[in-house]
C-alpha cells in the first residue's frame, strides 16, 4: 500500500511556507524582520522557498545596534545576496544621533531598550502594515499562547482581547487604518526542529553559532565577549580569559551571552541540544539586561 | 552520517487535552514532559521553587504549565496554549484548553487542528456531563482519535472494576457520537506516573499501551483525505526574470487528495481544463504532492487563475454553490449572531460575504439535545444555520475534509472573528 508520510520537519516547513504566502497576500506593505539570529535565518530561508524561483515580494529589515559582531555582518551581507533578497537597515546610532533616543551611561549600557523605537520608527517611515517575525511559542511560557498572525494597535501595542481565534489554517489579518500585524511563522517549531532543518537544508550560519576562541569576561554569571563596545568592571576584568566558546542566540555583542563548548559542527550542536539541560534563555543570568537579549526584543513591544 | 538521524524520520502529532478543572490536566500534562525527558534543568528548578513556596509536599508537575492556572486563579481571559515535546519516534504538539464550559470556544479552537484527543476522567466521578461535551466536541472537529485517560486510579485501590465501568459508560455515551473513528482507554495515575511513560506495576489486569506509547504509535496516516484533488490557489507566481521568464506557478497548500505531473486538472470557477506540468517544492521538483504539503504547481496551457480559485480534477469535483448548511460555534462575547446579518466569510484562500438566512437550531452540548425555542447564539454557543455567500464557495462536506470543509465568519466593522463553521 502507497502510504502519504510527511516528515515532522517536512510538516513544519509546508506550514511555514503557507503562513508566509498568506502574509504576503494579505497585507499591504509587509516586511520581513531580520536579526541575524538562527531563527530569522531560517525565516528568511523558508521565504526564498516560499515564492520561488520569483524574489520574495517584501524586503528585509535589520534593526542595527551599531553594536554587532564583524562576523554577524559579513554573513548578513553574503545571507542576503545569495537568497536575492531586498536589504533595508533601520540604525539605532541613527536614532541617537537624531535625538528620537538617549543613549545609555555607564559600563552596563546597552543599546537593546533602544532598538523598539528604531524598529517603530523605521516601520513607520516606510508605511509596513505588517512585520514578520521569528518568535517561537517554545520559547517561553508567555509565548505560549501567540498567535501566528499577531495583532497590534495603532501604537504597535498587544491586547490579549484583541487576539483572534485561529482555526484550521484559516487566518484573519483583516485590520482598520493604522493597526499592524506581526506574523510569526515559526511559532510551532522548537529550538531542536530549527537545528535539524538547518542540518537538512544545509543552511549556512554566522561562525558565532560554532566552537571558537575568544577573549571573554564574567558579567552576572553569564560570559559577554570582550569587544570595543564594550567596558569592562574591575571585577569583571580578572574574569576576562580566552575560552571555548560558542553562542546559542545571536544579537548585540554587549549584551549576548556566549556560552563554553567544544560544538564544532552542527552535528554536535544538535547533540548539545539534545543533551542540553538548560534552556536557550537559561544561559544568561536573571538580569533584565540579558533577558532582553536581541532575540528577545519582543518583551518592549519590539514583538 | 546524517541520513542515520532519526529526526531525519520523525512524525508529527498534534493532540489536545480536555478535562474538567482538577480532573489532573497539567500533572498529565507535566508527567508526560518530565518523563520523557523534555524538561530543562531551570525550568524545573523553577517549579522545585514554587512547589516549596506553596508548601507542597513533592515537586508539583502541575505547574510546568502554569500559564493557565495563574490566569484562571486571577480571572483572566482564558486561552488555548501550544506546547511541545518529542520523542525519537515523534514531535507532539499539545493544544492545552481550559475545560470548564466557559472555554467551548478555546476547545473548538485547539481542536481543529488535532490528530487526537485526549479527554480525562476522574476515577472517583466517573463519566460526569463535561465528559460528554469534551467527546461531542472532539467528534463535531472530527477528530479520529479519542484517549480516554482514567485518572487517579492510585484513589480507587487500582480496582479494576471501577475502570471497566467507566470505560463501558463511556462507550454507552460515545455511541451516540458521529465520527469517532478510534477510542482507546488507558487507566492512569498523573501524579505517581502510572501508565503515563512508564507501565504500571500496580494494575497487572491492563494489557495496554501507556500513555505515551499510544501517541508515539498510533496510525495517523490515513487521516488526510487522499482522495478528492483540492488545491486552493494561494498566491500566483511570476518571476519576470530572464532565467523564468514564462514562469507561472500557482502556490498553496494541498488540502485533499494527489496531484502527480500529467494529471488532468480543471481550474474553478472557470471551469477550463488543462494538465499539471511540474510540480515545484524550490529547485526539487515533485513526482507527487499531497495534504499538508505546499507546492507550486505550474500548468500546460496558460489559464487565468488567480488566489481564491482551486485546482481539482475534471472527473472528481467539489460542491460550487452559494447556499451552505452548516454547524457552527460563535465566538464572540460582544455580540450575537444576527438574523440576515452580514459577515465576511472566509474558506480556504477565499473570502467572500455571507449572509445569515436561517438559524436552524441549537445544541445542548451537555444533553447532545437539540433546542428549538431559544435560537438566540451567543458566545460558546453551537448550532446549525444557513448561509448564502456573495459567490459561490468550493466546497466539501467537512465530514470529508477538513480543509474544504471548514470556515469562520468575520464581524465586517470590528474584523473580530466571530465563528468558526463546518459545512454540513
Ligand atoms: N491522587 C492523585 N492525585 C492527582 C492525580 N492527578 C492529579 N492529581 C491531583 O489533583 C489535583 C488537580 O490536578 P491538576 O493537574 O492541577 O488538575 P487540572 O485542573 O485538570 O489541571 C492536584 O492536587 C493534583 O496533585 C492522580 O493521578 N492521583
Amino acid at each position: 500500500m502507497h502510504t502519504y508520510r510527511v516528515t515532522h520537519l517536512k510538516q513544519l516547513e509546508a506550514e511555514s511556507i503557507y503562513v508566509l504566502r498568506e502574509f504576503a497576500a494579505q497585507f499591504e506593505k509587509p516586511v520581513l524582520l531580520f536579526s541575524g539570529g538562527k531563527d530569522s535565518i531560517v525565516m528568511a530561508w523558508l521565504a526564498r522557498k516560499a515564492f520561488w524561483p520569483a524574489r520574495m515580494p517584501f524586503p528585509l529589515m535589520h534593526v542595527d545596534t551599531g553594536h554587532n559582531f564583524h562576523e554577524t555582518m559579513e554573513y548578513r551581507d553574503k545571507f542576503i545576496a545569495d537568497i536575492r533578497a531586498e536589504l533595508l537597515v533601520a540604525s539605532v546610532q541613527e536614532s541617537i544621533d537624531k535625538g528620537r533616543v538617549v543613549e545609555e551611561k555607564g559600563p552596563k549600557a546597552s543599546r537593546n531598550g533602544l532598538q523598539t523605537v528604531t524598529l517603530l520608527d523605521g516601520l513607520e517611515e516606510h508605511a509596513f502594515d505588517a512585520a514578520l517575525g521569528g518568535g517561537r511559542r517554545d520559547e517561553e511560557k508567555a509565548r505560549a499562547k501567540e498567535r501566528f498572525f499577531s495583532h497590534r494597535d495603532e501604537f504597535g501595542q498587544w491586547d490579549p482581547k484583541n487576539q483572534r481565534p485561529e482555526l484550521w489554517n484559516i487566518f484573519n489579518g483583516r485590520k482598520l487604518h493604522g493597526e499592524h500585524f506581526r506574523v510569526f511563522p515559526l511559532s510551532n517549531w522548537t529550538e531542536m526542529d530549527i537545528w535539524q532543518y538547518i542540518k537538512l537544508e544545509n543552511i549556512p550560519l554566522p561562525s558565532l553559532y560554532f566552537a571558537h576562541e575568544r577573549e571573554c569576561f564574567e558579567r552576572d554569571g553569564t560570559l559577554i565577549a570582550k569587544t570595543d563596545f564594550i567596558s569592562m568592571l574591575p571585577e569583571e576584568e580578572k574574569s576576562l580569559a580566552r575560552r571555548t566558546v560558542r553562542f546559542r542566540t545571536i544579537g548585540d555583542a554587549t549584551c549576548t551571552g556566549a556560552v563554553l563548548s567544544s560544538a564544532a559542527t552542527l552535528d554536535d550542536i544538535i547533540d548539545e541540544v539534545a543533551a542540553a539541560r538548560q534552556t536557550e534563555r537559561g544561559n544568561r543570568s536573571d538580569d533584565k539586561r540579558s533577558e532582553t537579549a536581541m532575540e528577545d526584543r519582543k518583551k518592549q513591544g519590539y514583538f | 552520517m546524517s541520513e542515520e538521524r532519526g529526526y531525519l524520520d520523525m512524525d508529527l502529532l498534534r493532540f489536545t487535552t480536555a478535562g474538567s478543572v482538577d480532573d489532573g490536566k497539567s500533572t498529565l500534562i507535566g508527567r508526560l514532559l518530565y518523563d520523557s525527558k523534555n524538561i530543562f534543568e531551570d525550568q524545573l528548578d523553577a517549579v522545585e521553587a514554587s512547589s516549596k513556596q506553596r508548601g507542597d509536599e513533592q515537586v508539583n508537575l502541575a505547574l510546568l504549565t502554569d500559564g493557565l492556572r495563574a490566569e484562571r486563579e486571577q480571572g483572566i481571559t482564558i486561552d488555548v496554549a501550544y506546547r511541545y515535546f518529542a520523542t525519537p519516534k515523534r514531535k507532539f504538539i499539545i493544544a492545552d484548553t481550559p475545560g470548564h464550559i466557559q472555554y467551548t470556544r478555546n476547545m473548538v479552537t485547539g481542536a481543529s487542528t488535532a490528530n487526537l484527543a485526549i479527554i480525562l476522567i476522574d476515577a472517583r466521578k466517573g463519566v460526569i456531563e463535561q465528559t460528554c461535551r469534551h467527546a461531542f466536541i472532539a467528534s463535531l472537529l472530527r477528530i479520529q482519535h479519542i484517549t480516554v485517560c482514567i485518572n487517579k486510579m492510585d484513589l480507587v485501590d487500582w480496582d479494576e472494576d471501577t475502570y471497566q465501568k467507566i470505560v463501558q459508560e463511556f462507550k454507552d455515551f460515545a455511541s451516540r457520537l458521529e465520527s469517532v473513528v478510534e477510542v482507546t482507554f488507558i487507566p492512569i495515575s498523573a501524579l505517581k506516573g502510572d501508565n503515563v511513560v512508564d507501565k504500571s506495576t500496580h494494575m497487572n489486569w491492563y494489557q495496554g499501551p501507556t500513555l505515551l506509547y499510544h501517541l508515539e504509535t498510533v496510525y495517523i496516516g490515513s487521516d488526510a483525505n487522499h482522495v478528492d484533488a483540492r488545491f486552493p490557489v494561494q498566491w500566483v507566481i511570476r518571476p519576470h526574470s530572464n532565467e523564468y521568464h514564462d514562469f507561472r506557478g500557482f502556490a498553496g497548500r494541498v488540502a485533499g487528495g494527489v496531484f502527480k505531473p500529467g494529471d488532468e486538472v480543471t481550474v474553478l470557477p472557470s471551469g477550463f481544463s488543462t494538465k499539471i506540468k511540474a510540480i515545484h517544492n524550490m529547485g526539487e521538483e515533485l513526482q507527487e504532492a499531497f495534504h499538508p504539503q505546499s507546492v507550486t504547481i505550474t500548468l500546460e496551457d496558460e489559464i487565468d487563475t488567480s488566489r481564491g480559485d482551486m485546482i481539482v480534477k475534471p472527473n472528481n469535483q467539489p460542491k460550487v454553490e452559494q447556499d451552505i448548511e452548516a454547524m457552527i460555534c460563535w465566538f464572540s462575547d460582544s455580540k450575537k449572531l444576527q438574523m440576515r446579518g452580514k459577515y465576511i466569510l472566509r474558506h480556504t484562500t477565499k473570502e467572500v460575504k455571507a449572509i445569515v438566512k436561517e438559524v436552524k437550531y441549537k445544541v445542548n452540548i451537555n444533553t447532545l439535545h437539540k433546542i428549538e425555542d431559544d435560537l438566540e447564539f451567543g458566545l460558546n454557543d453551537i448550532g446549525r444555520i444557513s448561509l448564502r455567500t456573495s459567490s459561490p464557495l468550493f466546497y466539501d462536506s467537512y465530514h470529508r475534509n477538513r480543509q474544504t470543509g471548514s470556515f469562520v465568519l468575520i464581524d465586517e466593522f470590528t474584523n473580530e472573528t466571530v465563528a468558526a463553521g463546518m459545512i454540513l
